[in-house]
């Protein structure tokens, strides 16, 4: 665990970057500090290694003021990642990724070998170790710098906005690799960022902080988008908040109708008796596997022949017991039928979400939203 | 052409202590010498200063004295002070001339590595020792050689007037050679300075070749 006990930084002209923050940071997750440019982000993330010495207050390593310990010492067991990589340009990949095993006096051998699977773990071909870093893209120069930071397998790591210089596509990508990085690592996760919606997909919990360096909120991300703390929040947290709070809930809520699937093989006239059987317009068609491939209005059935014959709508699916009900949600807009599909983790339907079941899901999670000191407010 | 036939084909230009093996020697020792002490005093100064950020008035003002600094006149003087009973009167003003280019390559090398690249190495807990011998060193490893470069030029150029004062070096072929009219001497000396300059270019060439890492020569060319 990280504490920071009233810790503040004032720097030599007088620029408060951090005043009286107070925080714990639990082991295991990842934490996000996050806020406007100039809000002490980076400051607040390097003092935890010493980068930066704090003028006021404490931090804690577990509970050891990290002001004891010598900062080369203390930093050798911090990854520490930072935005442009930093990769050193005269070695290459490998020895970058052992720069502090080296450092620590491991035997090269091993120093080489650790780094050779790390480079493996952050999704790099093994060919990539004898490059050197301007052979490489951003992103894959960003994938290094994780690979390097995580070489000793330290049991904290700071990031410091680390995705924000590559391109979109990419950045999704190394957000997606960090979390399965994380899920199987469980480090004590320090990562800084100005962008909110970074900060609420990667974070167990986020840290809004202010200009001045004050803390505004600190929080889960399904709360702070519930309960933003105040107008500063609500606004850093932009458009959408309710939409972007479904992503928090489970399809728990979401009850299925297991009545509105028919094979493809059937014939038309069955099909619009089963549609007349379950009063339903809309029937999910699926294959001999009972995996999805597409809805059929019963008013659009022809006088005969299969469903084979009969030109299938489009369809969404979420899968049952993993998506939120945001994901269902949105399979439900991509049908024409207003309805998504279920499906287990092979792809064969689970059920269907109807209009009606979206709608109660939707009130539950809007009820869980409601809080009395908003009515107050209002 | 003729007067460089006869220059390299007298069999008198090529033994004794006028010979030409002798005089390259003596070139060779000087302009070495020279670089050698001056290194030794510039690329320590110019790492120390450009790392530590401290002292950086010294290369202000080296670079602004090598300007300034009649390098003949300085030579002379020397000379007159000391005799020229020694190999020092010549080597000192080849070492003053040669120190402002180096430390100021070095020191410029050095400050101009990446921030990042500092404050990364810094961040992984190397000390400020390694962080200057393991990666801006490296890094800076091209201006530093230039730096060198530069020097050597500078010496070898020098050298050849420095015999005027002292007794060696293959400069000896032009400056007796003016003084008796002896132009075979003069072209053949000419030449043999120009050989020995691109020689020394290509003992840089090879040095760099093998010093820099490619991963740092390959981004310059980038650039
Ligand atoms: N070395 C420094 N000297 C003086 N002021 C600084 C220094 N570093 C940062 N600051 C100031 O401290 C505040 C916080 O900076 P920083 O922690 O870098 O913010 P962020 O990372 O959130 O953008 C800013 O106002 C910045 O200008
Ligand atoms: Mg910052």
């Amino acid at each position: 665990m990280i504490t920071f006990d009233g810790v503040t930084k004032r720097y030599g002209d007088g620029t408060v970057a951090v005043d009286h923050l107070q925080l714990e940071m639990a082991t295991g997750e990842i934490t996000v500090l996050v806020g406007p440019s100039g809000c002490g982000k980076t400051t607040s993330l390097r003092m935890i290694n010493r980068m930066i010495d704090a003028s006021e207050g404490q931090i804690l390593l577990d509970g050891v003021d990290v002001r004891t310990i010598d900062p080369p010492t203390l930093r050798r067991g911090i990854g520490y990642v930072i935005q442009q990589a930093g990769l050193f340009p005269h070695r290459t990949i490998v020895d970058n990724i052992a720069t502090v095993p080296f450092l620590l006096g491991w035997n090269r051998k091993k120093a080489r070998d650790r780094a050779m699977e790390l480079l493996e773990r952050v999704g790099l071909r093994p060919e990539m170790a004898s490059r050197y870093p301007f052979q490489l893209s951003g992103g894959q120069q960003q994938r290094v710098g994780v690979a390097r930071a995580l070489a000793a397998d330290p049991p904290v790591l700071l990031m410091d906005e680390p995705f924000s210089a590559v391109d979109p596509v990419v950045r999704t990508s190394l957000q997606e690799e960090l979390l399965r990085l994380q899920s199987e690592l469980n480090k004590t996760i320090v990562f800084v960022t100005h962008d909110i919606d970074e900060a609420i997909t990667l974070g167990d919990r986020v840290a809004v902080l202010r200009v001045g360096g004050k803390l505004a909120q600190y929080a889960e991300p399904a709360t702070l988008l519930s309960d933003p703390a105040d107008d500063f929040v609500r606004e850093f947290l932009g458009q959408d908040r309710g939409i972007r709070r479904l992503s928090f809930i489970d399809d728990s809520g979401l009850r299925l109708r297991s009545d509105l699937t028919v094979p493809v093989a059937d014939e038309v006239t069955a099909v619009a008796a089963t549609a007349a059987a379950v009063e339903s317009p809309w029937l999910a068609v699926v294959d001999e596997e009972n995996r999805p491939i597409g809805w059929v209005a019963a008013a659009d059935l022809p006088a005969a022949g299969t469903l084979r014959d009969v030109r299938l709508l489009s369809h969404g699916t979420f899968v049952r017991g993993k998506d939120s009900l945001r994901t269902a949600l949105d399979a439900a807009l991509l049908s024409p039928s207003g309805c998504a599909i279920a499906v287990d983790g092979d792809g064969r339907v689970a059920g269907v979400a109807t209009r009606e079941s979206l709608d109660e899901a939707m009130a539950l999670a809007a009820s869980a939203t409601f809080d009395p000191k908003d009515a107050a407010d209002g | 052409m003729n007067w460089l036939i006869d220059f390299f084909a007298d069999p008198a230009n090529w033994s004794g202590s006028n010979g030409i093996p002798i005089r390259l020697l003596e070139h060779l020792e000087f302009t070495l010498a020279a670089l050698v002490v001056a290194a030794l005093i510039a690329v320590p100064l110019g790492l120390l200063i450009g790392h530590t950020g401290r002292g950086a008035l010294i290369v202000v003002v080296s670079a602004n004295l090598a300007r300034a600094l009649p390098t003949l006149g300085l030579l002379v003087l020397i000379v007159l002070l000391l005799g020229t009973s020694t190999v020092l009167p010549v080597l000192i003003p080849l070492v003053l001339l040669a120190i402002p280019p180096i430390l100021v390559n070095t020191y410029e090398g050095i400050r101009g590595v990446d921030h990042d690249l500092r404050d990364a190495a810094y961040g992984m807990g190397l000390r400020g020792n390694q962080v200057l011998l393991r990666v801006l060193v490296p890094v800076a490893l091209p201006l530093i050689l230039l730096g060198l470069r530069l020097a050597a030029i500078q010496i070898v150029a020098t050298a050849t007037v420095a015999s005027y004062v002292s007794l060696g070096g293959l400069g000896r072929y032009i400056i007796d050679g003016l003084a008796t009219k002896d132009f075979p001497s003069v072209v053949g000396g000419s030449v043999l300075v120009a050989a020995f300059a691109l020689a020394m270019q290509a003992v840089f060439a090879l040095a760099h070749r093998l010093s820099v890492s490619p991963g740092v020569s390959q981004r310059l060319k980038v650039r």
